[in-house]
């Protein structure tokens, strides 16, 4: 079955550097399939992408309510991107709810395509238009191409022996063949997954299949369409790539830290968003021998995890907010049993069940400081959805070599987010095997350290060095319980000089930018590509201004005070209250202004310009 | 469970740990302890071989005393830290010892679900009913209207019996028995070393500090022949000094009958610790003193797959339809393509 393919347009091609288009529809009308499919086809013809999804916590709420929009925006281009950019140049609108949620994030000048069919007296008394917006004047600063995709999609799927309600559910794809059209795209990525996907269902195969074709020829023969768009490939480095969203890249990034290893991962989650991908992507991996665990509880997948790196194994787990306060007491189990693990954090909206499908940066100083008792665990941050790979083998090398829990912190941002990653050759990555003492003849010291003052990491089944582990407070190399005062207090020392010796063997920061720039934009987390981009722009600017991208949050970089005692003003933008403020500022002693943002959205290029300029100026 | 035999004959001294036990003198845990040591010296397998896990309660203190690899771990956990070290390594002896509080009410939930996995794990259940560690406060399974430092006027909790949320929770071996007389106690715990999934076994053990003679109707030796009734496959449930009473089964509940005077033993009920339906190990667990003879020994023992043993068969299967799984594959893994 071949479909049309993006031969020369016969009517206008204008070329753009990048276009940023945004789905949306109610939550059951497939906007996050479209967008993805959009998205693989743009990375496969060799653009930039940046990917952002946005979806309601109601799996369906009422259909046509402006509580169930459910988006999904990509950023597509052939110049390097790091966002999936502020607002969007085309916006594809399934109902009127859709329309009015997010107009407006649509640029002035924009593609608005609408559902003209679903432009209804009932919703859009649902959408609270009190007039009918496609009528009036209101639309006028945009372009509106009206198009009746539901009577457009029966017609062209009637043939196929489904039902009305079955064809409407194809409807998306209409929707997806004609932005294929306006941005001359292929529609054969997406039409060998529809045949992979509902190979069963040849029905179905046949419906998607023709209203995605549909959506394609409709904007080829229509006369209300008179531009077509072209974006050409970025100019990237060579190399093989997939796309990954962050979720998908801690997965992989576990299961390749247990091949580095040789040992094989564990993973024990209880399902949490918007964490849940991360189990969902590696309980497909049996085949490299990664066992998953879906628990019962938050701290059952914790505790197992413990026990799970007891025996041996590669012992990680992964959650949300609220799930990462209910692991907490075990997290200081780990603490004290110095054994290695990861618990992934995506961070979401909170406190408690807060926002749990938009995004936040507000569990930094949980992550650092929440727990009870003199508690310290590393603390990684990754920057982007592909940078959660290395940070993921990162915090594996740092939790074998320093037997330590380590906490890895992503957020929805970017666990849902998208973006081409090049795949590493497998050299690259850091060597984590690890030798097991076995018994020399003398008694076992399950509490003696090494140079890092890492403690041995004995395993059962080891003849001769059986050994007991647990929460009470452990004599100096011996490891037998000890209720001695000074023995806890030198205990606790040696656990947090082993945590800050880890500064030792982490990059310096870096600066992007001059090293002695007025200003310093300081960032940790999914913030990097908003502020990168702001920044490059206020440097082409002429601005005085560079940026400081933290992965590491507890240590710190041990250059961290030079750096930012080089420059005069400091800014931290976060999507927090200000928490890498209050570490900074009180670790450091220096003035920092602080610019928070908690809407649940990520910022955006142009709120951190417009920052940049503010503070340069007050 | 399977059993390799170490050449070298190991004693139950050999599984002690250099450590000082630092039980109440008269404290239960004592033969507990002994009795495993014994049954793991038995069976033979090597001491590097188990992991003793336990959770927070005088209990718990026991993977100490044990030489073999353990994990004292945090109030209520020790279930999931257990089946954390038995899905990763399917060849260790995964050992949990466990309280009244510990297994029921903090840690009420992993208990349920250990139990409905059918992790192959053992659980010794050291059921003394009251709070020791914390100095005396009623537990789940303190009987209503105990005084004690947390119900000065009597508790209004409502007690759990830890055998019936074990068979609810679709338990495959559970058995019950008391720190006194140890060879049955002993008997027990090798039963539940034999069964392949989780065993769980409900130790009665005296608390002499706290709750001194909690169980002295079904060990004192005067009272025991008529306060508990022995389990045994196959044979009718009859008690008592003379053995002159039996259980019956009227409609759907037990009654005590005497027998003799025109009621033979074909007329009681008979016990069968391996039907795969539940009641007869519900009704059972439901038998409590005063009203009725306490059952002691093996209630239930039935074959059931076990997570851990399924897990595995996921994985190998795994492996052999996609060949071993290797770091190359993985990264390229999904829809790839290639910039020049």
């Amino acid at each position: 079955m071949a479909g049309p393919t993006a031969a020369q347009p016969a009517g206008t091609v204008e070329r753009l550097d990048g276009v940023v288009v945004r789905f949306a529809g109610d939550s059951g009308d497939g906007m996050q399939l479209a967008g993805t499919q959009l998205t693989n086809t743009s990375a496969i013809f060799g653009n930039d992408i940046a990917t952002l999804p946005d979806y309601p916590a109601e799996i369906r709420a009422p259909a046509g309510s402006l509580a169930g929009v459910s988006g999904f925006q990509i950023n597509l281009s052939e110049a390097r991107i790091h966002t999936p950019g502020d607002g969007c140049d085309a916006l594809i609108a399934m109902n009127p709810a859709a329309l009015k949620a997010n107009l407006e994030d649509l640029n002035v000048g924009g593609v608005v395509v609408v559902n003209s069919d679903a432009f209804t007296k009932g919703n859009l008394a649902k959408a609270g238009y009190d007039e009918n917006p496609l009528e009036g004047d209101s639309l006028d600063r945009y372009r509106v191409i009206k198009v009746p995709i539901d009577t457009l999609t029966t017609e062209a799927a009637k043939d196929t022996g489904l039902g009305t309600k079955a064809i409407l559910r194809t409807r998306n794809f209409f929707a997806l063949g004609f932005v294929y059209w306006m941005y001359g795209r292929s529609v054969d990525t997406t039409l060998a997954w529809i045949e992979s996907k509902f190979k069963k269902v040849p029905a179905v195969v046949d419906a998607n299949a023709k209203a995605l074709k549909a959506g394609y020829f409709f904007g080829d023969t229509t006369e209300a369409v008179a531009v077509r768009y072209e974006i050409r490939k970025a100019d990237i480095a060579a190399g093989t790539y997939r796309k990954v969203t962050g979720n998908e890249a801690v997965a992989i990034g576990m299961a390749a830290a247990a091949q580095r290893a040789n040992k094989s991962l564990f993973y024990a989650s209880y399902p949490i968003t918007p964490a849940s991908d991360i189990l969902h992507t590696l309980c497909r991996y049996q085949s490299y021998r990664v066992k998953t665990f879906q628990a019962e509880d938050e701290i059952a997948a914790m505790a197992a995890a413990i026990g799970a790196s007891f025996a041996g194994s590669l012992g990680s787990t992964g959650t949300s907010g609220p799930g990462l306060c209910l692991k907490s007491e075990a997290i200081g189990l780990a603490v004290m049993t110095e054994l290695p693990l990861v618990i992934v954090n995506v961070q979401r909206g909170g406190p408690s069940t807060g926002l749990p499908t938009k995004t936040e940066q507000s569990d930094l100083l949980q992550a650092a400081f929440g727990r009870h008792g003199e508690s310290p665990v590393p603390v990684l941050a990754a920057a982007t959805p592909s940078d959660c790979f290395a940070m993921t083998l990162e915090a594996y090398r740092i939790a074998i070599r320093y037997m330590t829990p380590v906490l890895l912190l992503t957020d929805g941002y970017l666990g849902n987010g998208a973006e081409p990653w090049r795949i590493p050759e497998v050299d690259s990555l850091p060597d984590l095997r690890v030798e097991h003492p076995k018994a020399n003849g003398s008694a076992f010291q399950p509490y003696a350290r090494d140079g890092k003052l890492a403690r041995p990491w004995a395993i059962p089944g080891t003849k001769g060095l059986q050994h007991r582990v647990g929460g009470l407070e452990k004599a100096n190399i011996t490891g037998n319980v000890s209720h001695d005062p000074q023995n806890h207090e030198d205990m606790i020392r040696l656990r947090a000089t082993k945590i800050a010796g880890i500064a030792n063997d982490i990059p310096l920061q870096d600066v992007e930018g001059p090293a002695d720039a007025e200003l310093l934009v300081l960032t940790w987390g999914s913030t990097y590509g908003a502020v990168i981009t702001a920044v490059q722009h206020a440097q082409a600017k002429g601005l005085s201004v560079a940026s400081a991208h933290l992965r590491y949050l507890f240590p710190f970089p041990r250059n961290l005070q030079d750096v930012l005692r080089s420059h005069k003003k400091i800014l931290i933008p976060e999507m927090n209250g200000g928490q890498l403020r209050f570490m900074v500022q009180g670790q450091y002693r220096v003035d920092t202004v602080g610019y928070s943002k908690t809407q649940g959205k990520p910022f955006r290029i142009a709120e951190i310009e417009q920052k940049i300029d503010e503070v340069l100026k007050g | 469970m399977s059993v390799e035999v170490e050449i070298a004959k190991l004693t139950a001294k050999d599984y002690a740990s250099d450590q000082d036990v630092r039980w109440c003198p008269g404290c239960g845990d004592y033969s507990i302890l002994a009795q495993t040591k014994k049954v793991m010296a038995k069976i033979g397998i090597p001491k590097e071989k188990y992991v003793v896990v336990s959770g927070i309660g005088c209990s718990s203190r026991f993977p100490y005393y044990m030489d073999t690899y353990g994990i004292h771990s945090i109030h209520g956990r020790a279930l999931a830290i257990a089946t954390g070290v038995k899905l990763a390594r399917p060849d260790l002896q995964v050992w949990v010892a466990t309280g009244d509080g510990d297994a029921l009410s903090i840690g009420g939930n992993h208990f349920l679900h250990a139990i409905r996995r059918n992790i192959d794990i053992n659980i010794l259940l050291f059921n003394n009913r009251i709070y020791g560690l914390t100095k005396g406060q009623y537990s789940p399974t303190s009987e209503m209207g105990k005084r004690t430092r947390s119900s000065p006027n009597g508790s209004i909790d409502f007690p759990l019996r830890p055998l019936s949320v074990a068979i609810g929770a679709e338990a495959s071996f559970v058995a019950r028995t008391h720190d006194v007389n140890v060879a049955h106690l002993g008997e027990m715990i090798e039963r539940a070393t034999q069964h392949k999934g989780t065993s769980f076994v409900e130790i009665y053990q005296n608390c002499n500090i706290f709750n001194n003679g909690a169980f002295d109707y079904a060990t004192g030796k005067t009272t025991r022949d008529d306060t508990t009734i022995a389990l045994e496959h196959g044979r009718p449930l009859i008690f008592g000094k003379e053995r002159k009473k039996g259980i019956r089964l009227n409609g759907l509940s037990p009654e005590i009958v005497d027998v003799g005077n025109g009621i033979k033993d074909d007329d009681l009920l008979f016990h069968d610790e391996r039907s795969t339906e539940p009641t007869l190990a519900y009704m059972l667990s439901r038998m409590y003193h005063p009203e009725f003879p306490e059952p002691i020994g093996v209630f239930r023992a039935i074959d059931r797959p076990s997570y851990d043993e399924m897990l595995e068969d996921q994985v190998e299967a795994a492996v052999a339809a996609q060949g071993e799984g290797t770091l190359e594959g993985l990264l390229t893994g999904g829809d790839t393509w290639v910039v020049e």
